[in-house]
């Protein structure tokens, strides 16, 4: 009999995201499970997870101002821009200890800019761009590092209170290399005024940790005559020290 | 042990919907595959209402029991497996994935875990994913003899259980209440 020898767990990173009970935010209340979570080991199943990607993403995928682009089958029509703050977003995935995560998938989503989704149920009274998708896809390099070509989105305002506003945002979603590491997050723009009011980007505990959703201005990734640059880091979760055995 | 550096989550938020699905999303594998099942159901929150603004992705094994990721120390199994399925829900809280059952996985202490698919649940209102999984009610024998269910309160094993039923199986999610399905911290 060998053993089996597994890669190493992840270390449990609970206390930096929000409580899911987050009553400020009125949509936890009658979501948020009411039971405690049950800790489960980490098993193959939670060490593996999906590559994907491959042969699913085009670079075209990363610009989400391409008139008729994106990958919704947006239904700009003819060759005009989409209207805004042309932007370029990058950065890299980490893990929690600094490495690289090469090749993984990441989506994003967002309002255009006046703060309208390209949505069914997006009934805010703010035009629509018939150039603007919303979406892009991208898989990072084989130094984690991704970037997409986007207009600034705008807030918009939402019905969670009264005078509610959500800070301008763009939605992340990235696989990492295991079932473990799987984060949707929301990436902010520098000193927004709207922070202080916001029970989303204030629904994690940890002000430090609230930083690290918040984008930097970076001269660097400006392109000349053409984009701003935004530089945005996300960081999964890293590994224990050791690896587990187990007899098989 | 906390890890102080890492990105908090924040809620999918009502829109995902424009970015998230795929076409194939709900597709582990193609319709013609031999064995495959639907395994589907319904989200609901506290109020027992449909949850019509939710995202559901599963990860599982090879029917061999392999994954086809190089941190699978027995190595990918004969044929490439997405294992990964993604399904938002419909109007009425509704998700549906075609998959086949996953083989044996070790598990705690290197003992056979019962075939399980891996659940990540998002939505709006959910500030972070809700993490369940779903095993299979006519696996008895294998159900009884896994550690990890073991662990499970016995009058709350039930939701993990999905049943037989015309279409395949059935598993639904209830986010919040008595019968709440229990979810776990990974």
């Amino acid at each position: 009999m060998t053993d089996l020898v597994l890669p190493a767990a992840y270390r449990r990173d609970d206390a930096v995201h929000p409580p899911l009970l987050s009553p400020g935010y009125g949509s936890t209340v009658l979501r948020a499970p009411s039971r405690p979570p049950l800790l489960l080991p980490h098993t193959l199943t939670e060490l593996t997870g999906p590559a994907l990607g491959e042969g699913r993403v085009t670079e075209a995928d990363a610009d989400l101002t391409i008139p008729d682009g994106g990958t919704d089958g947006g239904t700009g029509g003819g060759t005009g821009e989409a209207q805004g703050q042309r932007i370029v977003v990058t950065g890299r995935v980490l893990d929690g200890d600094g490495r690289p995560v090469p090749h993984t998938l990441v989506e994003v989503w967002q309002a255009n800019a006046a703060g309208r989704y390209r949505h069914r149920w997006d009934q805010h009274d703010a035009p629509l761009d018939p150039h603007f998708t919303g979406v892009g896809r991208a898989l990072t390099d084989a130094h984690g590092r991704y970037r997409f070509v986007t207009i600034r989105p705008g807030a918009y305002p939402w019905g969670n209170h009264a005078n509610a506003w959500r800070p301008a945002h763009i939605h992340f979603s990235v696989f990492g290399r295991a079932f473990t590491q799987r984060l949707v997050t929301q990436m902010y723009f520098p000193e927004d005024p709207l922070f202080a009011f916001d029970p989303i980007f204030n629904s994690v505990p940890d002000p430090a940790a609230r930083q690290r959703m918040i984008s930097r201005f970076d001269m660097a990734e400006t392109v000349e005559g053409w984009a701003l640059g935004y530089a945005f880091d996300i960081v999964l979760r890293g590994r224990e020290a050791t690896p587990m055995e187990t007899p098989s | 042990m906390t890890d102080p550096g890492t990105t908090p989550s924040q809620t999918v938020g009502p829109f995902l919907s424009i970015a998230l699905p795929w076409d194939d999303g709900p597709d582990v594998v193609p319709e013609a595959t031999p064995g495959a099942v639907v395994v589907h159901g319904v989200v609901t929150d506290g109020d027992g209402a449909p949850v019509p603004d939710a995202l559901i992705e599963t990860w599982q094994a090879d029917p061999d029991g392999r994954f086809d990721h190089p941190d699978d120390p027995r190595g990918p199994g004969p044929v490439p497996f997405r294992g990964f399925g993604r399904c938002p829900t419909d109007d009425d809280g509704r998700y549906a994935i075609r998959t086949v059952k996953p083989g044996p996985v070790p598990g705690p202490g290197g003992a056979p875990q019962a075939p399980h698919l891996a659940v990540s649940v998002f939505a709006r209102g959910l500030l972070h994913r809700v993490v369940t999984r779903v095993y299979f009610a006519d696996e008895a024998a294998a159900n009884a003899a896994d550690l990890i269910l073991a662990g499970v309160p016995a009058d709350r094993r039930a939701t993990l259980l999905a049943t037989r039923d015309e279409r395949g199986y059935r598993f639904d999610i209830r986010l919040q209440g008595d019968d709440e399905t229990v979810f776990f911290a990974i």
